[in-house]
């Protein structure tokens, strides 16, 4: 397979005012993706798919990412006068970055023998119409996992043919796997209670009138 | 009346030949050897209930291997497995269109609680919070041997029910409901959570 920095050129190119960056991975897996942008996004994948030097005509994944707002720190070596003498100082400034919702497409070749090549997309916000492009379009395996992808991150495909919830219920609002998503409190009494339910349990505990010496909490024997 | 029979008395008529019973014995024997299970299942307890149905473990020996593909033939019903928010109706509909007298197995951690899914969003916390269950299976997934016992349990059970009188079992009280409420889908959970006529969980007491 192409380097990701070939692959990249050779799309721009063809794919004309296409915007494509190399997000970096820095974990032991070295597995680097393609970010590209939303409106080229279809003619890309096409690209991809159709050049016989390329040939990725298989997409086995697709999957979301709900990233948060953050804040960057950015620590930068500015120079001040202090006390009559320039010195360097260290200043920081910290940087706003909003939140975004991301869909991953893992894709091979099955006529070359090669991959994943991952490439993926950014929608402009975490709100609830966050939009992107379909590449069911271009990979036919794409269309349920874009429905998961709308079913448990609310990001909207357009284009995509059948664009409905896979897993929740039609009725369900909200979008469980994102990451400021709060289950419904249906709390009941733990026998055994550990990491988080213990921190839920002593919540649920807590919200409950006092006793005088009401320290301990057992369970009726039956 | 069997309780009138005298035990010594029955065990010396049937030495002579003579066997005598009662209508509601016989009625219940005829019930126990001949359960119906409905056929289906939800995740990997049904690939245990396929084993018991299988030759090595053989529910027929117990006279349950007739699984039924409709509920209208089907007097057991065995919760096999996980049980999802979003197939709780369809179970609660399939237990409604079930005939009297209908008997539940809840087979399983996920089925009785929700098992390592019950902090989760989308498992139902244990399906006796819309219908009534008679016997439970613990177990992750239980073993054949398992699902035996309870079938066997749920036997006891069914030799023990009363025809007559004011412990009558409850599928002959007409007051009885034999139906239960479907849950409707909601925003963000199922509606209602659960059915308070049928769901008595353990209540905390501070002492």
């Amino acid at each position: 397979m192409e380097t990701l920095e070939q692959i990249k050129n050779r799309a721009e190119l063809a794919a004309r005012g296409a915007k494509i960056d190399i997000v970096q991975n820095g974990s032991p897996s070295q597995q680097h993706s393609l970010l590209i942008d939303n409106e080229h996004a279809v003619a890309v994948a096409k690209f991809l798919r159709d050049h016989p030097a390329l040939s990725f005509d298989f997409c086995s994944n697709a999957t979301g990412v709900d990233w948060l707002d953050r804040t960057v720190k950015k620590t930068t070596k500015v120079k001040q006068v202090v006390d009559g003498v320039e010195k360097e100082v260290d200043q920081t400034t910290e940087e706003k970055v909003p939140g975004y919702l991301e869909a991953v497409y893992h894709l091979f070749s099955m006529r070359l023998k090669h991959g994943p090549l991952i490439i993926r997309m950014r929608t402009a916000d975490r709100a609830d119409g966050a939009r992107l492009p379909s590449l069911t379009p271009v990979w036919r395996s794409a269309e349920l996992q874009e429905r998961e992808i709308f079913d448990l991150y609310g990001v909207r495909f357009d284009g995509h043919p059948d664009l409905r919830r896979i897993l929740m219920w039609d009725e369900f609002v909200d979008h469980p796997m994102r990451k400021d998503y709060a289950p419904p409190d249906d709390y009941e009494w733990e026998p055994t209670p550990h990491d988080e339910v213990l921190e839920r349990a002593k919540q649920h505990q807590a919200a409950r009138p006092q006793l005088d010496g009401a320290e301990k909490i057992t369970a009726p024997q039956s | 009346m069997t309780e009138q029979i005298d035990e010594g008395l029955r065990a010396e008529l049937q030495r002579q030949g003579i066997w005598v019973t009662s209508m509601q014995e016989l009625y219940n024997w005829g019930r126990k050897n001949s359960i119906w299970p409905l056929q289906f299942g939800l995740a990997c307890c049904a690939i245990e209930m396929i084993a018991t149905a299988a030759s090595r473990y053989d529910i027929a020996r117990f006279g349950g291997e007739v699984f039924r593909p409709s509920p209208r033939q089907a007097d057991l019903m065995i919760v096999a497995g996980t049980v999802t928010k979003k197939m709780a109706p369809q179970i609660v509909r399939l237990y409604n269109q079930m005939p009297d007298p209908k008997y539940v197995i809840s087979m399983g951690a996920c089925a009785i609680s929700g098992g390592p899914f019950k902090q989760g969003y989308n498992v139902l916390k244990g399906i006796d919070r819309y219908i009534p269950v008679d016997v439970y299976i613990p177990g992750c997934p239980p073993r054949p041997e398992a699902l035996l016992h309870a079938f066997m349990e749920l036997q006891r059970k069914i030799d023990n029910q009363k025809l007559s009188g004011a412990e009558k079992a409850d599928f002959l009280k007409p007051e009885q409901p034999s139906e239960f409420p479907v849950p409707a889908f909601g925003e963000h959970d199922l509606n209602p959570p659960a059915n308070a006529d049928v769901y008595h969980p353990p209540k905390l007491e501070r002492v």
